[in-house]
């Protein structure tokens, strides 16, 4: 069963328009992309910054109105970009656990907004539900009481997934949750998730920067470069067998122990502007494989082989 | 709340004015119930009396009232309605300035530029029409002052909304369900209201200055009822004969607009978090330094950290952050310096050239030595000959290690301009020299850019490159590629390697993450709670890790390749520095621990290349 559908979801920003002339053209942060999750699954999505993830991230919660395009929880759409109705749909969890607290409330006001605003939960199921969530965390009801700038980063991020947890969401979306956490508490953080996909029966959506945490949870992974899906496939082989040379480069760049190092990319390459986007394959011009078909052409998502689509007129031959 | 009188009371300009008005204040509140006489009985056989005439300490004025009685009164009055101008214009201006932060786009438009319309007119000109319109009186002077303050209140506070508006906690807020009115009440209201009572602590005082300014041109309170400002006005016609009447309010008014202004600014800095670190108090250039013990003797590395002791003492509390650290490199050779948050690698690495903030930091022990010549115990004068020539840093974040407002070619060449005389011409020559040995491309035009126009990666190359500006023999590189993409990490990373490789440097790298080691380090010092916990060649301590920690932390460290799997974690946090346990800080959160591990302090121990600080370890070294 799917339980996210999107459908050609796009998001442009305007920009200025000058004292004299027509408005130049917006900025486009994410290009026309679909894609759909299925219940269970945990869908990572990786790309460099400027990529256009959180601009994703932010339409599929609603806190952000897309362009265009349809997104479809269990069958559902919610209203165009109205937080509320996503809710009780879907979650979010933030990259930034201390900031996405509150400073001035206590973790009991945080946690029970959710109760009290998506399912107006009387203050006696409030105190038991936000009970049963914090013992689904393993967090202690001592810290109901007190502040957040009480908690290290990693206790702070497990109440802000169980604040999430709170709304009874279907999916989660996890903004790179472990990556403003130490590594022997971005474990303990991983592996809470997979707990409670497994026990709550939850979808995810793992945006991260970091390709061996993305593979260490996902079953399916989504490559984003310059605001488009370059290269969609199962987490077990994307990386090992990438289609697209951009995939080939994340993967190469990665540190790995008993790598030798070498830049994958000698030249001094940078992202392209994004407000003067090039013509064509974002990536032809750091592409080694790049011919001029790729310079005017913008390539579609196509099947390469079993569970794998790449954007690219040259794939790399598995 | 102690903790903020404390502040408070530190700043002596504050307390003066706090007492001041303090004692003010006593005497307004007590003005219905002191044996005052009646401050309107008129006794013209009186006129003008001196002080302590007749039973009028403060003598009487033009039409023979008491002096003392009219200017507790007026004072009484004029606080009033300061205060009262104060909280109109605060409350007003304030939901101007959250509306127009927390919607922004149109909204934000229309309103700040309509505030802005009212911010051209001078205020008192401004003030005057109001009351021209609205007709004199004590009430309509007061509206009229706190019209004029509403702009200020709402610039203040819209810049502080915009910037809370975009915080995570407000998108969570939404996605709780909440409406945008209860968002901006529960969730905005409380983060501004610290500032909103510091602006007006700031303006109060100015108010009543403004609101006596109107009655002295006669438009605020009208007689017989007087407040400082009416007093001063009536008394002005007399100024020449009679100077005392005008000397009385006017040094009221002195006292308390000089009062509430000082304790104004001294509110303002208790409340500002950045003092409560100690933060505001400016760190000296070099990192003070009180060592007790034996000073380690001269090696013929090139860079030699010798069981260096560094603390930071806030209040009562003493944070052991880098308790004793052995670590030495030679020319040529990229040293691996690897560690968890709060695990002291970052203030060892700043200790070296004593760039460590004091207050509060304090070098109480051990010796670094560049060359064999202690940097420790070396002056001011030395350090700074070494600093930046001989020994660079390379820092994690570039943008803000480099200066917005100067070109970068400006910044290379001050950067060699410090050290050597070089000429105009040389200087821009050797800068895109640099930026050329960084890869930069087209460094010819590269050289006139602002950071800002660069991206993360061309940044830290430049950071690279006024590391290399004058030829160093060490760099010390603190988490160099962590706020960097894997494709930049990777060609800064292979960039660092070809100039260690060129030119010999020694690198002292500072890292978390494993595979960069790997790739980078010849050796490796892991840390842990301000102590090295192992350290030997980078392969082998990967391979077979003697150290529990070590080895844990490598195993909860996801690696590209190995596919879907559950991360074997630590469980527990890192130790607090300040209440380390007796013996091994690992031994809380360690599988492997006895009873011995928390007895006594273990040393750091093995066969070198490889030592490791723990008592049953891993594998034998």
């Amino acid at each position: 069963m799917v339980a996210l559908d999107v459908e050609n979801l796009s998001k442009t920003f305007p920009r200025a328009r000058p004292l004299f002339g027509a408005a130049p053209p917006g900025v486009r942060a994410v290009r026309p992309m679909s894609f759909d999750v299925e219940h269970g699954e945990t869908l990572g999505i990786v790309g460099e910054s400027g990529c256009g993830k959180s601009t994703l991230a932010r339409m599929l919660v609603g806190l952000l109105a897309p362009s265009e395009g349809e997104i479809q929880i269990d069958g559902q759409s919610p209203g165009k970009g109205d937080p509320a109705e996503f809710g009780k749909l879907i979650q979010y969890v933030f990259q930034d656990p201390n900031s996405s607290l509150n400073p001035r409330k206590t973790i009991k006001q945080v946690m029970e907004a959710p109760l009290k605003h998506l399912y107006q939960m009387p203050s006696a199921q409030r105190d038991d539900r936000i009970r049963e969530i914090f013992a689904t965390v393993s967090l202690r009801e001592s810290f109901l009481e007190r502040y957040p700038h009480e908690f290290s980063g990693g206790q702070a991020q497990r109440i802000g997934i169980a604040r999430a947890l709170a709304a009874d969401p279907r999916i989660i979306v996890l903004d790179e949750p472990v990556s403003a956490l130490d590594v022997s508490v971005q474990a303990q953080v991983l592996n809470l998730l997979a707990d409670l996909k497994t026990r709550l029966g939850l979808t995810y959506l793992f945006i991260s920067h970091d390709l061996a945490v993305v593979e260490a949870v996902s079953d399916r992974v989504m490559v984003l470069y310059f605001g488009s899906v370059v290269e969609i496939g199962r987490a077990d082989s994307i990386f090992a067998h990438p289609r697209h040379p951009y995939t080939k480069l994340l993967a190469d760049s990665a540190p790995v122990v008993g790598r030798p190092l070498t830049a994958p990319e000698q030249k001094g390459t940078e992202l392209p502007d994004p407000l003067d986007p090039p013509p064509g394959c974002a990536f032809a011009g750091r592409c080694p494989k790049a011919t001029d078909i790729c310079r005017t052409d913008e390539p579609e998502l196509r099947d390469m082989g079993e569970d794998q689509r790449a954007a690219c007129h040259h794939p790399i031959d598995p | 709340m102690n903790r903020f009188l404390k502040l408070l009371f530190r700043n002596r300009l504050a307390a003066m004015g706090f007492v001041v008005l303090g004692l003010i204040l006593l005497a307004v509140i007590l003005t219905p119930i002191l044996p005052l006489q009646d401050p309107y009985t008129t006794e013209l056989g009186a006129r003008f009396k001196g002080p302590f005439e007749d039973g009028h300490i403060l003598g009487t004025d033009h039409l023979g009232r008491d002096q003392l009685s009219r200017l507790l009164w007026g004072t009484q009055l004029s606080l009033m309605v300061g205060f009262a101008a104060a909280l109109m214009a605060a409350a007003i201006g304030s939901t101007i300035g959250v509306i127009a932060g927390y919607f922004g786009g149109r909204v934000d438009n229309v309103i700040m530029r309509a505030v802005d319309i009212v911010m051209a007119f001078p205020y008192i000109l401004l003030a005057l029409a109001i009351v021209a319109a609205l007709g004199p009186g004590l009430l309509n002077a007061l509206i009229a002052i706190a019209a004029v303050n509403v702009p200020f209140f709402a610039r203040n506070i819209r810049g502080i909304v915009v910037t809370l508006a975009g915080r995570e906690f407000v998108d969570a807020a939404r996605l709780s369900g909440m409406s945008n009115t209860r968002i901006i009440i529960t969730e905005i209201v409380p983060n501004v209201l610290p500032v909103i009572v510091i602006a007006m602590s700031t303006t109060i005082g100015w108010m009543i200055l403004e609101t006596a300014g109107l009655s002295f041109l006669g438009l605020g309170s009208q007689p017989p009822q007087a407040d400082l400002g009416s007093m001063l006005g009536e008394a002005r016609a007399a100024l020449i004969t009679h100077p005392f009447t005008s000397v009385v309010p006017g040094v009221m008014i002195f006292l308390i607009v000089m009062s509430i202004n000082l304790l104004g600014d001294g509110v303002r800095d208790a409340l500002d978090p950045r003092l409560k670190s100690g933060a505001l108090s400016r760190p000296l250039p070099v990192t003070t330094v009180k060592r007790d013990g034996p000073i380690p003797a001269e090696t013929d590395d090139l860079l030699a950290v010798q069981d260096l002791h560094t603390q930071f003492h806030a209040g009562n509390r003493v944070f052991r952050a880098v308790g004793g650290v052995s670590l030495s490199v030679r020319p040529g050779e990229c040293l691996g310096v690897i560690g968890e948050s709060g695990s002291g690698k970052s203030v060892t690495a700043l200790s070296i050239t004593r760039l460590v903030a004091s207050p509060p930091g304090i070098i109480t022990g051990g010796a670094v030595r560049f060359q064999g010549r202690d940097m420790i115990g070396a002056s001011y004068e030395d350090l700074r000959q070494i600093r930046g020539d001989k020994v660079a840093y390379i820092f994690q974040d570039p943008l803000s290690t480099l200066h917005p407002l100067y070109r970068i070619g400006e910044q290379l060449a001050e950067a060699i301009r410090v050290h050597h005389k070089v000429g105009k011409e040389d200087l821009r020559q050797r800068a895109i020299a640099l930026l050329k040995d960084v890869r930069i491309p087209n460094a010819e035009s590269r050289i006139d850019t602002y950071p800002h126009e660069m991206s993360g990666g061309m940044r830290q190359r430049v950071g690279i490159a006024m590391a290399l500006a004058n030829e160093p023999e060490v760099i010390i590189a603190d988490e160099p590629t962590t706020a960097l993409d894997v494709t930049v990490q990777a060609q800064i990373l292979a960039l660092l390697n070809d100039l260690r490789q060129e030119k010999g440097l020694a690198i002292v790298f500072i890292t978390h993450d494993f595979g960069v080691v790997a790739q980078l380090c010849d050796r490796v010092a892991v840390m842990y709670a301000g102590r090295i916990v192992e350290t030997g060649p980078t392969g082998q301590i990967l391979d077979t890790p003697a150290h529990p920690y070590t080895k844990r932390l490598i195993a909860c460290v996801p690696e590209l390749g190995q596919g879907k799997r559950v991360l074997a974690a630590i469980p527990g946090l890192p130790p607090v520095v300040d209440d380390l346990p007796p013996g091994c800080a690992f031994a809380p959160r360690c599988d492997k621990a006895q009873p011995a591990c928390s007895e006594r302090d273990i040393p750091l121990a093995g066969q070198a290349p490889r030592a490791v600080r723990c008592i049953y370890p891993e594998e034998a070294v």
